[in-house]
């Protein structure tokens, strides 16, 4: 099959910029670990409440392990728990949390913290808050008729 | 490539039309939802008390998304098969019927659920939300409906095959072959979640779900389902729109072998829709993000071979210079300007494309309103205003008359339109996303939050832009009732495209579906058996239904 000139050196360039495009990605995800969040924990979606670490959702301060606070959210139709929260400035947090009814979403505007909140699973996002200052959380992912007056707040103090 | 009909016969035009009804009834109705909803999210509207947001937006998914797609789709090949592969046989037109009101029953079905508020689950349907079964049973029957639709095309292509030994087949019947079998291999997962899961568990014969995998099945479904959307488009970009200007295609093996692609990559992919879900490997979700971006290869043949026919066209009526052959398209005729702001649209539309598919750059667009930006460019521009386009030819074409001076240009006033309203509507949707304004969602100032009321001016310019779509859809639907029902008798053209002199003799080997068939499972088996395996060997307890509207 005759390939017009033209046509190979524009699929050659494009095929090249794929493949650096592609390489940095895949670079980025294994060997800097920026990957999705995909913890593939999974726990009863009806005894959430009694489950840690989601007895107990807030703020905790952790020792040896590679951030310094835990921040357990529990979602359910039409709130997230806690519905407001201080962290300080410049902590690394490991985000931990689930929803006890349907999906929710869990975006934390203004950052890169975004991500499903499904029944049976547990997600996680490690991040670190360098900017104080006040962050809305939203659900982003449509879960009824209350789904656009569910938020919460993370406050980022010096 | 040789036309075997000037006309289409007059009784696959009346099949044909059927699909074109129902999917401009459903334009009309899925338009006003958009309208309500972008007024709505401005925050100056508020729906009166009988209705919600959601439930208009479900009508808005469902009814655009699905039925206007689906039919317009099948009733647009329909008319290619019988154009360029002869007049359907009695039983083949019989099974295309049979097809339409499979498909027209289940729209019904489904329609009266969402109206009484039995299914505000939006067109997505995620469980554990829970609709009414019937909700359910409709979908199923737009569905296997449209796989009637197909085997009638599969019939003519077959017959055409065993008429004409040894031969390729015509290129927009080959095409229409393509999306087709895409179509079929991509349903099968939404038709397993939804009969073997959703369907039992909405009856109470079951009584739990499995969320992820019934998610992950649908994805499986939900990606192919934009590029069922797009190659229409692509098969009158490629084969039509050279006929319009008075050009060349400019190669039909190339054409082919971007079809063929597109149907080896577009199913393989949809975790990419599930990137921020828990419950995947984030190194399958790698590798379905590789297999997505295979598309860009396909894209860009296409890209080429279309402005490869423009030029080559402007340069034969003497254009010289770098750009000059742009001045000498048929800039007054709408069957060539509409589509070509839907190619335009397409541009952006991919960009923002390959952002939402990056393995990292998702997270910050994901469900975000960005994303709505996004496919009102693809779905909403390309794909949608290149239909337009197709209309305006064909609606006149199949009832025996003609696309006058005066609608030719109210198609193009109309063309312009769309494209201002979208730059608002999308442009600000595209940018609210950045800030983190979600998808979705109703208006709400989330409690005063400060950042919630940066998004607003946004809103308020969404509105703006959907309130100029919502023109360009009466526009548009009285441009299709005149040329179905009051446009002057006479006989409009059937543009398909001829294949230029120096193009080479078409390899058989693109018919060979058992080979391309073959690939394409072996490609879904690569992607999905072990995270698949997975997901059900972890999978958590199940969930109960949830009717939280």
């Amino acid at each position: 099959m005759h390939i017009h000139k033209f046509e190979k050196i524009w699929l050659i360039f494009g095929i090249t910029t794929l493949l650096v495009f592609l390489t940095v990605v895949g670079v980025s995800a294994f060997y800097m670990g920026n990957q999705p969040p995909s913890c593939l924990a999974t726990i009863n979606p009806e005894k959430v409440d009694t489950t840690a670490p989601f007895d107990e959702p807030g703020l905790k301060k952790v020792e040896g392990k590679e951030w310094d606070y835990e921040l357990i959210f529990v979602a359910s139709a039409f709130a997230y728990n806690p519905g407001q929260v201080e962290v300080p400035k410049g902590a690394k947090v490991k985000v931990i949390a689930t929803t006890k009814d349907v999906i929710h979403g869990f975006e934390v505007a203004g950052t890169n913290i975004n991500m499903m909140l499904e029944p049976g699973y547990i997600s996680e996002f490690v991040t670190t808050f360098d900017k104080a200052g006040e962050y809305l959380i939203v659900c982003n992912e449509y879960c009824g008729v209350g789904h656009h007056m569910m938020s919460s707040k993370i406050e980022v103090v010096e | 490539m040789k036309s075997v009909n000037t006309i289409v016969d007059r009784r696959d035009g009346k099949l044909v039309m059927a699909h074109f009804y129902v999917a401009f009834i459903a334009l009309a109705i899925g338009g006003l939802a958009g309208l309500l909803q972008t007024l709505v999210r401005s925050g100056k509207f508020e729906l009166p008390s009988w209705t919600g947001y959601y439930q208009i937006l479900t009508i808005h998914g469902v009814v655009l998304g699905l039925v206007l797609t689906t039919f317009f789709i099948m009733g647009f090949q329909l008319a290619l098969v019988s154009k360029t592969s002869g007049t359907l046989t009695a039983k083949q037109r019989k099974t295309g019927w049979i097809g339409f009101w499979t498909m027209t029953v289940g729209t019904v079905m489904a329609a009266v659920m969402i109206l009484m508020n039995e299914a505000s689950v939006l067109y997505t349907f995620y469980a554990p939300l829970q609709a009414h079964a019937l909700f359910y049973i409709g979908l199923t029957l737009v569905v296997v409906g449209s796989w009637i639709d197909g085997a009638a095309l599969i019939m003519a292509y077959a017959s055409w095959r065993k008429a004409n030994p040894g031969k390729p087949s015509p290129l927009l019947t080959f095409m229409a072959m393509v999306n087709t079998l895409m179509w079929i291999v991509a349903t099968i997962g939404v038709a397993a979640t939804v009969l073997f899961q959703l369907l039992p568990w909405s009856l109470g014969l079951v009584e739990r779900v499995d969320v992820l995998v019934s998610r992950t099945l649908f994805w499986y479904f939900g990606h192919p389902l934009v590029y069922f959307w797009l190659l229409p488009a692509y098969m009158a970009w490629y084969a039509i729109v050279p006929k319009i200007i008075g050009g060349k295609i400019f190669s039909d093996s190339l054409a082919r072998m971007s079809f063929i692609l597109f149907l080896l990559f577009s199913i393989p992919v949809g975790f990419h829709h599930q990137l921020t879900e828990p419950g995947i490997d984030p190194a399958w979700k790698f590798l379905q993000v590789v297999l997505t971006f295979l598309v860009v290869i396909p894209s860009l043949m296409t890209a080429f071979s279309l402005f490869a026919t423009f030029e080559m066209y402007g340069r034969s009526k003497g254009a010289t210079g770098l750009f000059g052959w742009l001045k000498k398209l048929p800039w007054g005729d709408a069957r060539f300007v509409v589509p070509f702001i839907g190619m335009l649209a397409f541009i952006p539309a991919g960009a923002g494309g390959l952002v939402n598919a990056s393995h990292q750059l998702n997270q910050v667009v994901h469900n975000t309103i960005w994303v709505t930006g996004h496919f009102h460019l693809t779905l909403a521009t390309s794909v949608v205003l290149t239909f337009f386009g197709i209309s305006y030819w064909l609606v006149p074409h199949l009832t025996g008359r003609v696309l006058t001076k005066a609608m030719n240009k109210l198609a193009i006033i109309q063309g312009v339109v769309w494209a201002i309203g979208m730059t608002f509507m999308s442009g600000a949707m595209h940018a609210a996303g950045l800030l983190g304004a979600p998808r979705r969602s109703s208006f709400s100032t989330y409690g005063g939050s400060e950042q919630a009321m940066e998004w607003i001016p946004y809103q308020v310019a969404q509105a703006v832009g959907g309130s100029i779509l919502f023109l360009g859809i009466i526009l548009m639907l009285y441009i299709f009732i005149n040329l179905a029902f009051f446009a002057p008798k006479g006989e409009e053209e059937f543009p398909v495209g001829e294949v230029s002199d120096a193009a080479e003799k078409t390899p058989m080997v693109f018919e060979n579906w058992k080979l391309w068939i073959g690939i394409t499972v072996l490609l879904i088996l690569f992607a999905y058996t072990i995270p698949f395996i997975d997901m059900i060997e972890n999978a958590p307890i199940g969930s109960k239904g949830y009717k939280f509207f």
